[in-house]
């Protein structure tokens, strides 16, 4: 009864700091919008329209035929016609143009013979999504009449695209982005406000009180739940209205695996003031797991290409979990009963952190 | 009521408390007078369990301490030396913040939160943010939150620094006025009209416990006496006398200088005397009762010299 009471009481004036730090609750509705903004149109992964020069050395009509396919394709804008290979290469190095395509004057000769290649491209391999885009025009089938057509159905393979029928990045991104908000604001934001208190000297009179170490954690994490919540709708709601982003799972689940996440982030803020003295070294150290949970959990990167021990480090991340949670429930409206490891890693996370937080906390000074 | 048994402190190297045998009676307001640095504030967090000491312990309101810490926490109130409440909350909110963690409710809360704000005239501060406060506005602020709870004692750390003088005497007579209802208070201050009115004073100098009374007892047995001299060139007169070892401390109070002198030179006042007419300087000397302050600066001389020196 009176812990209930102290535990409201820190909590009412967590309330109350929070409702009076302007730039904290600025954030609280700035980042989720900066973020979706800026994830959702600036950073595509889509590669569309790459900037291309042709060199057109046999200027036969089949050459011509295999310049409008290229750009029927819309991978490539052909902007420039030169003469010589040279010329393409000037342009890459000038970085005026992204491909250039090489047509040698014996193309026509080329394309009968097996084994040869009939085109050159020189592409900028600095930027490996334009490398990638630009050796999936290797595949692509050209047909000449000097051969008998191929019929579609011969194709080895068919890649049919299930959870996102259009290809848009943002709906694969924005799931994920919940996450790495979360991550970001949640972790921060506890660990601050612990130091703070320790910086400011309050803690010196709060330890001195009837307060427990969980009675003070507890009411110090449950505003900033509620605020993840709010952040979680807001990401949804702005995917939805900007993206067409859909919750093909339940809404339940996804605020279910929210909560689990969100719990867990505020765990390892707490972990953190407990490691820290100033809000300097609770911001720098957020930052130092801030940047492989968004490098390695597989929001940005697809984990299938990662070394062995990237992969063992990101499954220590409770963002691994989340990501594979939420796009699990998003967009391919599984249930998290499907996805119980991820449950389980996330709760084992949570778990791991507040008790080393509580364990840590002493209501000393030293 | 607080009895400290050879308790330590060590950060580090360095011994910010060194074997303190303390015994502060109940009811009483007892005094940590010492300079910068010499252990008050380390000692008072010691007392109430916020720092483990490297040796000994302490008793206090029958807890063991470091022990038994957290049933003591009730029973104490505590004033940091550096204002802890909160800036960004106003007046009434603070209070009522306090009041709550220490299980105050219903209109029980609110009869203390008006005593208290009556008691320390906070009432035309009650909207105010805490952070606009002035400083003495803060140091009532902070002791009416460390009293909410009626505690049986109080640990006040420098609670009147950077605050005027009526303002102090003002927090002095609330001081008495708790014990008075049974309070004990422990109070650490750099100031002598301050420590004057404890019941009983410790000074403290590097850790070390070097003096402790009532102030009347310390400066009765003061090891040394004072002799003021009035003279046209204290310049010269500073000069000639630290010379002189059996002479401890020159301080000037504007044309006058008061010399403290060993208590081994059986005449001060012809010492003093011989020794300026010798260099032919006409002053006045005579022998005057010593002060706490003449007490202060006898019995923490040696760190002094030692900070001069480093
Ligand atoms: N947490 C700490 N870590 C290291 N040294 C400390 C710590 N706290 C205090 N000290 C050192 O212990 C000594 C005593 O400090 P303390 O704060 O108790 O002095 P004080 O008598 O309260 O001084 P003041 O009058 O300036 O408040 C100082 O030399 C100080 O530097
Ligand atoms: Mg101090």
């Amino acid at each position: 009864m009176l812990a209930l009471q102290r535990l409201l009481a820190i909590l009412y004036k967590e309330v109350l700091h929070l409702g009076r730090d302007r730039l904290t609750f600025g954030m609280i509705f700035g980042i989720p919008m900066m973020q979706i903004i800026l994830f959702g149109y600036a950073i595509n992964t889509d590669v569309r329209e790459l900037r291309a020069a042709v060199a057109d050395q046999a200027g036969t009509e089949l050459s011509r035929q295999l310049q409008s396919e290229l750009e029927a394709s819309q991978v490539l804008r052909i902007g420039l016609r030169v003469a010589a290979g040279s010329d393409l290469q000037r342009l890459l190095d000038e970085g005026q143009i992204d491909v250039g395509v090489l047509i040698p004057p014996d193309f026509g000769h080329r394309l009968q013979q097996d084994g040869r290649p009939a085109v050159q491209l020189l592409v900028d391999g600095s930027d490996p999504i334009i490398l990638s885009t630009a050796r999936s025009l290797t595949a692509m089938p050209f047909e000449y009449d000097t051969r008998p057509r191929q019929e579609p159905e011969t194709r080895l393979f068919e890649v049919r695209n299930f959870y996102n029928p259009e290809r848009r990045s943002s709906v694969f991104v924005v799931p994920g982005l919940i996450g790495v908000i979360l991550t970001m604001t949640m972790v921060m934001f506890t660990a601050v406000a612990v130091v703070r208190e320790r910086e400011g000297g309050n803690l010196e009179l709060l330890i001195n009180t009837p307060v427990s170490s969980l009675e003070l954690m507890v009411g110090k994490i449950v505003p900033y739940v509620l605020i993840g919540l709010i952040q979680v709708t807001l990401i949804v709601l702005l995917g939805a209205l900007l993206f067409h982003v859909p919750v093909n799972g339940t809404l339940a689940d996804v605020y279910l695996a929210s909560l689990l996440f969100i719990a867990s982030n505020l765990g390892l803020g707490l972990m953190i003031s407990t490691l820290v003295g100033t809000q300097f070294q609770a911001i720098q150290l957020t930052f130092f797991f801030f940047l492989p949970s968004i490098l390695l959990s597989g929001f940005m990167f697809p984990f299938d290409g990662m070394p062995q021990v990237a992969r063992w480090i990101a499954e220590g991340l409770p963002l691994t979990h989340f990501v594979r949670l939420i796009r699990g429930i998003m967009l391919r409206g599984a249930d998290l009963a499907q996805l119980w490891p991820e449950v389980l890693a996330l709760l084992g996370f949570f778990l791991l952190t507040m008790g080393a937080a509580v364990l840590r906390f002493h209501k000393r000074l030293d | 009521m607080i009895e400290a048994r050879d308790l330590t402190r060590r950060f580090g190297d360095l011994v910010a408390v060194n074997r303190l045998n303390l015994q502060v009676p109940r009811g009483q307001v007892y005094g940590f007078l010492g300079p910068n640095g010499s252990g008050k504030s380390t000692t008072i967090r010691l007392l109430c369990g916020l720092l483990l000491p490297s040796e000994g312990s302490a008793r206090v309101l029958g807890h063991e301490v470091p022990a038994e810490a957290e049933l003591l926490k009730r029973k104490i109130g505590y004033m940091t030396q550096r204002f802890s409440l909160y800036g960004d909350m106003r007046v009434i909110e603070n209070l009522r913040f306090i009041a709550r963690i220490y299980g105050l409710s219903g209109s029980r809360l609110r009869t203390r939160i008006d005593q208290v704000m009556q008691q320390f005239r906070l009432e035309p501060l009650e909207r105010q943010f805490a952070r606009e406060l002035s400083g003495g506005q803060r140091q009532r602020l902070a002791l009416a939150a460390a009293t909410l709870h009626q505690p049986e004692l109080l640990l006040l750390d420098e609670p009147t620094s950077a605050v005027d003088p009526q303002t102090r005497r003002d927090f002095w007579d609330a001081l008495f006025a708790l014990v008075e209802d049974g309070t004990t208070i422990l109070v650490s201050t750099h100031y002598m009209d301050e420590a004057e009115r404890c019941h009983r004073l410790a000074i403290l100098d590097q850790g070390v416990l070097v003096a402790d009374g009532a102030p009347v007892e310390l400066m009765a047995s003061i090891d040394c006496r004072v002799v003021t001299v009035e003279s046209e060139r204290p310049r010269q007169v500073q000069q000639l006398l630290s010379a002189d070892s059996r002479i401890l401390s020159i301080t000037q109070l504007g044309s006058r200088q008061r010399v403290l002198v060993s208590r081994a030179v059986t005449e001060p006042v012809e010492r003093v005397e011989s020794a300026l007419t010798g260099a032919g300087i006409n002053a006045d000397c005579r022998e005057v009762e010593p002060s706490l302050e003449d007490v202060f600066v006898v019995v923490t001389r040696h760190s002094a010299a030692g900070r001069g020196e480093g």
